[in-house]
C-alpha cells in the first residue's frame, strides 16, 4: 500500500521535468500529451481501493514530516477520500485531453499551465487525502496559490489579474481563519488526526472553544466553496481558461469546502448551531446563485453562479444531514441521513454535468469567438453534436429525467420535505430555487443554440474538432448512465463514503439505499412537474420581469461592497500613515519622548515607585551650591541665546563647571578627562560655528513652543523622579570594595585606571574603536566628494 | 546633595530636551551635549556622594568614593566626545552639500 504515496507524489514530482519536456519537444508534439497519463495512474490507483473500502475497511499510512510536532503526512483513504480522489483524477484526465486541444501548442505558455495544473491536482489530492490537519492546511493552502496562478494564466489580461487577485484574498482569508479554528480544535481534542478526534468525541461538544473553532472552521469552508457572502470571487475567476475553470471551479477546487464540511460533520455536526449555519447559509448560497445566474448574458457567469447555487444545494443537504447525529434511532434519524447520501450524490452529479457544460462552453467559444447570450443564437444546425451535449447537461442541472441530475434533485425534495417539521421555509426556498435553475438552464440551452443565426461572429462557426469533444462526450455519458445504474455507484463508492460522514450511524447498520427512477406518484414527483411548469412560464415571461433585476440598487451589491470596501481600507491606511509619518524629525521625536514619559512615569506612579528620603543625603557646602547655580544659569543661557557665539560659550561653559563637580566629588582622572574633552569640543563647535550661517530666529509658532516645553518639562521631572527614587530606595552593598584591592591583583595604585585597563578592559579596548571609528567618519565626511556632489557644495 | 543634583539633573534635561525638539541642527547639537551632562551627574550622582579619598591607593585614606561610576563616566565621557565630534562634522556636511540648516528644510523626498 505505500505505492499509493507515489499517488499524491507523482504531480508534485512530475511537475518540474514538464519544462524540460516542453523545451524539447515543442512544437512537435503538445505538452498536455506528456501530462496525460498521471490522472489516469492516479484513477486506476484510487480504482484499485474499492474492494478493500467497499468491504468496510479504510486504508492509513503515515509518513513522519514533523514527528516532534506530531505533523506526519498520513494518508487516509476513506470513502469519502475516495469520491474525491477518483473526482479529481477522472475529471483531470479528462481536461488535461480537453486543453490539449483547446490551448494552441504554437501560442500558448503551455509549460506554465500544465505545471500549475499539476501542483493544483496534487495539491487538491493532498487535501481530500489528509488525516493530520495540519497536513491538510498545507495542501488547501497550496490549493489556494495554484488556483491564484491559474486564474491569472493570461496575465497580460487586466481582468485576469483582478479576478486572481480576489480570488486569493478571499480563499486565503477563510484559510487562515480555518488555521486559527484548527489549531482551537487541537487544543480542544488535543490530537492533530481528524480520526482521533472523531473518537474522542464527547466532552468536546461543551468545551468554551467549541464554538469558536467551529464558525473559524466554517468560515474557511464557506470562502473555499463560494457560500453566500464570499461567492463573490467564482465569477470573477472566470476569466481563466476554459479547461481550469471546468477543472477548479466546477468539480474539484470549490468541492474542497463541501469536504470539509462533510469530513468535520461527526467532529462538530450533531448541534443546533451547525445544523442552522450549514443548512442556512446553502439554502441561501443557493437561492442567491439560481436567482443571479438568470440576469447573465456571459456563458460562463451564468455557469458559475450555477455552480454556487448547486454548491448551496449540497451544502444545505449537509446541514440538514447533520441531524441525523443528534436523533434518536427512528424514521426520522434515517430520513436525516438520507439528505448526506443526497449530498454525496448530487456532489458526483454535479461535476459530471458541470463539467460537461463548461466544455461545451469552451468550445462555442472557441468555435464562434465569443461567450455573450445576446450575440449568440441559432447554433443547433452548425454545432450539433455541442448542442446535444449543452442540452444533456443544462436538463440534468435543471432536474429532469432521464438524467442523473433528476435523481439527486427528488432526493433532494425528500430531504427538504422531511425537514419541514422544523421549518416549512426550507422546502419552500429549495422549491423556488430549483424553478430558477430550470429558467437559467433554459436560458443557457435555447438562447444559444436556437434561434436565428447571427452574422457578427469572429469566427467562421463550425463543429469542433473530435478531441475536444470527447471529453464532454464521455461526462454526458455518465450523466445518462448514471441515471439508469445509478446503484453501481451507490453501491460501491457512495455508500462507503455515507458511512464515513455519519460513523455511528454506519455502526448501527442504518445507512441502506435504493436509488430507483421511478418510485410512484410522490409529492417530489409533483414538485418536480410544478418546477417545470412554473419554469416554463417564468421563462416565457422572461422579458417582463427581468426589469425586476434593474431596481436592486447598484451600491448594495456584494461586488460593490468588497471594491468599495478595499478602496477605503487603502486609503485610509495611506491617509493614516501620511499623517503621522510627516519626515519631521522634531514629530518622531516628540512620539519617542512622549512614549518614554508614559511607560516610564506610568510605571513608577501605578507601581508606586516614587520614594523621596532626603535622610541619605550627603551634606553640601556653600561651594556646591554656588556650581550648582551656576550651572543653572549657563544652561538656561544656552536656551535663551540670540547668537551662535553665546550659546556655543555658555555650553563650554556648562562642560568646565562639571569639571569642577569632578573635582569636588574625589574624580582627579575625570576631571582631566573631562577638562581636555571639553575644550577640544568647544573648539570644534567654534569651528563648526565658523561654517554655520548664523542663527536665524526660529519662527515657530506658539502651540508647537507650548508642546515642545511640555514635553521637555515632563522628561525633566520623569528624570528626576528616576534619580530621587534610585537615590530613596536601599540597594545592595556596592561591589566596589572588591576593586580596592588593586595593588594586589594588578599592581596599580590608581583604582580607576586600574579598572580601566585590568578588571574592565575590554570595555576600553571597544571605547578606542569608536573613536578611533568616528575619527575615520569625520575624515571621510571631510574628504569625501562624491560624483554629481559638485554642483552643489559651495564650500 | 542627592536631592539637589536630581533636581538640576532634571534642569538639564528639560533644557536639552527642549533644543533637540528644536528647528536648528547646531541647537539640537548643543541639546545633545547638554543631555550628555545631565547623563554624566546622574551616572555620578547614583553611585553615592558620600564623602571619601579619591581612589587612589597611595594616599592612605581609610575609605574611598566608589571607583566604578568614575570608570564608567570615564568611558561614556570619550565616547560622547566621539560622537559629538561625528555629529558636528556631519552639520557641516549637511550645510555645506543641501545649503540649509533648517530641520523641516530637511525632510527628504514625498516618496520615503
Amino acid at each position: 500500500m505505500v505505492w499509493l504515496y507515489l499517488v499524491l507524489g507523482i504531480p508534485f514530482l512530475f511537475s518540474p521535468i514538464v519544462p524540460l519536456l516542453h523545451k524539447k519537444f515543442t512544437p512537435k508534439i503538445h505538452t498536455g500529451w506528456f501530462v496525460l497519463w498521471i490522472p489516469l495512474l492516479i484513477f486506476f490507483a484510487f480504482l484499485s481501493t474499492i474492494p478493500t473500502l467497499s468491504s468496510g475497511e479504510i486504508i492509513a499510512l503515515s509518513l513522519p514530516w514533523i514527528p516532534s510536532y506530531d505533523i506526519n503526512i498520513t494518508l487516509l483513504i476513506d470513502g469519502l477520500s475516495l469520491i474525491f480522489g477518483l473526482l479529481i483524477s477522472g475529471v483531470g484526465f479528462l481536461v488535461i485531453l480537453y486543453s490539449i486541444y483547446y490551448l494552441s501548442k504554437h501560442k500558448e505558455a503551455l509549460h506554465n499551465f500544465y505545471i500549475y495544473l499539476l501542483l493544483f491536482m496534487g495539491a487538491m489530492l493532498g487535501v481530500v487525502l489528509s488525516d493530520n490537519i495540519f497536513t491538510l492546511y498545507v495542501f488547501w493552502e497550496m490549493t489556494s496559490i495554484s488556483s491564484f496562478l491559474l486564474i491569472a494564466y493570461w496575465f497580460e489580461r487586466e481582468k485576469s489579474r483582478s479576478g486572481a487577485r480576489k480570488s486569493l484574498l478571499i480563499t486565503v482569508f477563510g484559510g487562515l481563519a480555518m488555521l486559527a479554528g484548527f489549531i482551537l480544535l487541537t487544543m480542544m481534542t488535543d490530537t492533530h488526526s481528524i480520526r482521533e478526534m472523531i473518537h474522542s468525541l464527547g466532552e468536546i461538544h461543551s468545551h468554551s472553544l467549541f464554538l469558536p473553532a467551529m464558525v473559524l472552521i466554517l468560515i474557511g469552508a464557506f470562502t473555499k466553496s463560494a457560500q453566500f457572502p464570499f461567492s463573490i470571487w467564482l465569477p470573477d475567476a472566470m476569466e481563466a481558461p476554459t479547461p481550469v475553470s471546468a477543472y477548479l471551479h466546477s468539480a474539484t477546487m470549490v468541492k474542497a469546502g463541501i469536504y470539509l464540511v462533510a469530513r468535520l460533520t461527526p467532529v462538530f455536526g450533531g448541534g443546533e448551531v451547525w445544523f442552522w449555519l450549514v443548512s442556512g447559509i446553502g439554502l441561501v448560497t443557493l437561492l442567491y446563485g439560481s436567482f443571479n445566474a438568470i440576469r447573465q448574458t456571459d456563458l460562463k457567469a451564468l455557469l458559475a453562479y450555477s455552480t454556487i447555487s448547486q454548491l448551496g444545494l449540497i451544502m444545505s443537504l449537509l446541514g440538514l444531514g447533520s441531524a441525523a447525529l443528534a436523533l434518536d434511532a427512528g424514521n426520522a434519524k434515517t430520513a436525516y441521513a438520507l439528505a448526506i447520501f443526497t449530498a454525496l450524490f448530487h456532489l458526483v452529479n454535479h461535476s459530471t454535468f458541470k463539467g460537461c457544460l463548461f466544455m461545451v462552453v469552451g468550445i462555442i467559444d472557441h468555435e464562434t469567438g465569443t461567450r455573450d447570450i445576446r450575440k449568440l443564437g441559432g447554433l443547433m444546425h452548425i454545432m450539433p453534436i455541442s448542442f446535444t451535449l449543452a442540452l444533456i447537461g443544462s436538463l440534468s442541472m435543471a432536474g429532469l429525467p432521464p438524467f442523473n441530475g433528476f435523481l439527486s434533485k427528488e432526493l433532494f425534495f425528500t430531504a427538504v420535505l422531511n425537514a419541514s417539521e422544523i421549518s416549512l421555509l426550507i422546502p419552500v426556498l429549495a422549491w423556488i430555487a430549483s424553478i430558477l435553475t430550470f429558467v437559467y438552464c433554459m436560458i443557457m440551452v435555447f438562447r444559444t443554440f436556437t434561434g436565428q443565426p447571427k452574422h457578427k461572429l469572429g469566427k467562421q462557426a463550425h463543429e469542433a474538432p473530435l478531441g475536444m469533444l470527447i471529453p464532454p462526450i464521455v461526462l454526458a455519458a455518465l450523466v445518462v448512465i448514471l441515471f439508469f445504474f445509478p446503484n453501481v455507484l451507490v453501491q460501491y463508492v457512495l455508500a462507503p463514503a455515507w458511512a464515513a460522514v455519519l460513523p455511528p450511524l454506519a455502526q448501527e447498520g442504518l445507512l441502506t439505499v435504493h436509488v430507483s427512477p421511478w418510485h410512484g406518484v410522490t409529492p417530489e414527483l409533483l414538485m418536480t412537474l410544478g418546477v417545470i411548469v412554473f419554469g416554463l412560464i417564468l421563462y416565457k415571461t422572461l422579458k417582463k420581469w427581468q426589469k425586476l433585476y434593474r431596481t436592486y440598487p447598484q451600491a448594495l451589491t456584494l461586488n460593490h461592497i468588497y471594491e468599495t470596501s478595499l478602496e477605503r481600507m487603502e486609503s485610509l491606511s495611506l491617509s493614516l500613515t501620511k499623517r503621522y509619518m510627516t519626515g519631521s524629525l522634531r514629530d518622531y521625536l516628540i512620539y519617542i519622548l512622549t512614549f518614554i514619559i508614559v511607560a516610564v512615569g506610568g510605571a513608577m506612579v501605578f507601581s508606586k515607585g516614587i520614594v523621596f528620603d532626603p535622610s541619605l543625603d550627603a551634606s553640601f557646602s556653600i561651594y556646591e551650591l554656588a556650581l550648582l547655580a551656576a550651572m543653572v544659569i549657563s544652561a538656561v543661557t544656552v536656551l535663551l541665546a540670540q547668537t551662535r557665539l553665546t550659546s556655543v560659550v555658555a555650553v563650554g561653559s556648562l562642560g568646565f563647571l562639571v569639571v569642577f563637580f569632578f573635582v569636588l566629588f574625589r574624580a582627579p582622572d575625570l576631571a582631566l578627562t573631562q577638562l581636555v574633552v571639553e575644550t577640544i569640543t568647544t573648539v570644534l563647535f567654534l569651528l563648526c560655528f565658523y561654517h554655520l550661517p548664523k542663527l536665524k530666529k526660529e519662527n515657530t509658532p506658539l502651540p508647537t513652543k507650548v508642546v515642545n516645553g511640555l514635553v521637555s518639562l515632563a522628561i525633566g521631572i520623569v528624570m528626576t523622579m528616576v534619580a530621587l527614587s534610585a537615590n530613596g530606595n536601599p540597594l545592595p552593598e556596592s561591589i566596589s570594595g572588591y576593586y580596592e584591592n588593586a595593588y594586589e591583583l594588578a599592581g596599580a595604585k590608581n583604582i580607576v585606571n586600574a579598572i580601566l585597563v585590568d578588571f574592565r578592559g575590554f570595555d576600553t579596548m571597544l571605547e578606542i574603536l569608536v573613536l578611533s571609528m568616528a575619527g575615520l567618519g569625520v575624515y571621510t565626511l571631510i574628504k569625501l566628494r562624491m560624483a554629481g556632489g559638485k554642483e552643489n557644495e559651495r564650500s | 546633595m542627592e536631592t539637589l543634583m536630581a533636581i538640576v539633573i532634571g534642569i538639564l534635561f528639560t533644557i536639552g530636551t527642549y533644543l533637540i525638539l528644536s528647528k536648528i541642527l547646531l541647537r539640537v547639537i548643543l541639546g545633545t551635549s547638554i543631555i550628555g551632562h545631565g547623563i554624566n551627574l546622574l551616572i555620578l550622582t547614583m553611585g553615592g556622594l558620600k564623602k571619601g579619598g579619591p581612589p587612589l591607593l597611595g594616599l592612605k585614606e581609610s575609605f574611598f568614593t566608589d571607583p566604578l561610576p568614575q570608570a564608567l563616566l570615564l568611558t561614556a565621557i570619550v565616547i560622547n566626545f566621539a560622537t559629538t565630534a561625528l555629529f558636528l562634522v556631519l552639520s557641516y556636511r549637511t550645510y555645506n552639500v543641501l545649503g540649509t540648516d533648517d530641520l523641516e528644510e530637511l525632510r527628504g523626498c514625498d516618496d520615503e
